[in-house]
């Protein structure tokens, strides 16, 4: 599986609103937060909202906000918005008798492997990823009293 | 044993007197009453002090609100010893408090006191409830493959 560039950054806008649904954030805030262009973000951003997961809010202080519920929003939902989650299969020259089956056999065994990719991707919700993140960023963090390490953690 | 969730749920290992609680409660879930196979499970998991085997029973209010079963399972094709969750249910009325979560961490917390630090479970890819539960517990794809061939 390659996780395309517009699944990842929807997948970054998705992760840092969901995080908080009643913060609003802009496209630079978070397209500087996650180093990526604000230009390609901000087109990702239009087609989350056309998709109802994120809501554009308008006026001074606007910016994005969640529309959904991360305890539900699965990354498969959001990663099919930006690309297709069927595996293909280059085909080379014109199908012959002998090729048939075996093309038919590895259909199989592509659908064999995308069943089980999208059964993982519509398992794991945005708050569980959120969750898992946070604990491997807790496990990276140096040995520390608890008391410092919950300041570090503590958004600025 | 009592831990926090949404509301205070006590957490105890089952007894016999548990079975229709339990086999009620299966049969809210999946439609199916299934006397027999619950009545098989009790002789196993109930009866006997820790054997590798654990059944646990979250009640609320002294009433049996949901269950969790559990075995150590070990050197299946060169598997080492591994806790492996079987059943896990809670009453529909009162899912999303928090109550299967202190249920697997108990049993989690158990499995551990007996030496056992992996835990595993195999569940239907369809079955999305659960399998976003168990990831959502810390769970992944681990290293075995489930295989099945139909028998004609």
């Amino acid at each position: 599986m390659k996780i395309q560039k517009g699944s990842l950054l929807a997948l970054y806008a998705a992760l840092e609103l969901g995080h908080d649904p009643e913060r609003q954030l802009s496209t630079a805030d978070i397209a500087e937060k996650y180093g990526v262009s604000s230009h390609h973000l901000a087109k990702v951003m239009r087609h989350l909202v056309r998709s109802g997961l994120i809501q554009a809010v308008r006026g001074v202080g606007g910016g994005y906000r969640f529309a959904g519920n991360p305890g539900r929003t699965t990354l498969l939902e959001v990663i099919r918005l930006f690309e297709p989650m069927e595996s293909t299969i280059e085909l080379t020259g014109t199908a012959s008798t002998a090729a048939a089956p075996v093309i038919a056999e590895l259909h199989s065994i592509a659908g064999e492997i995308d069943e089980l990719t999208q059964a993982i991707l519509d398992t794991i919700t945005l708050r569980t990823l959120l969750n898992a993140i946070e604990r491997r960023a807790s496990a990276a963090l140096p040995a520390a009293p608890r008391a410092s390490r919950d300041r570090q953690r503590r958004p600025g | 044993m009592s831990e926090r969730g949404a509301f205070p749920i006590n957490i105890r290992n089952a007894t016999a007197s548990d079975l229709d609680a339990v086999i009620r409660l299966d049969m809210d879930t999946t439609g199916t009453e299934k006397r027999a196979y619950w009545q098989e499970a009790f002789a196993r998991h109930v009866a006997p002090p820790y054997n590798g085997r654990l059944f646990l029973i979250a009640e609320k209010d002294g009433v049996a609100v949901g269950f969790i079963v559990a075995e150590t399972r070990a050197w299946e094709f060169g598997s080492p010893p591994c806790g492996w969750v079987f059943a896990l249910n809670v009453a529909t009325e009162l899912r999303e408090h928090g109550i299967a979560s202190v249920l697997f961490n108990q049993l989690c917390a158990r499995l551990r006191l007996a030496g056992v630090d992996t835990l595993r479970t195999m569940v239907a890819i369809t079955n999305k409830v659960n399998l976003s539960f168990f990831r959502s517990m810390g769970m992944t794809s681990g290293p075995y493959i489930e295989l099945e061939k139909r028998l004609e």
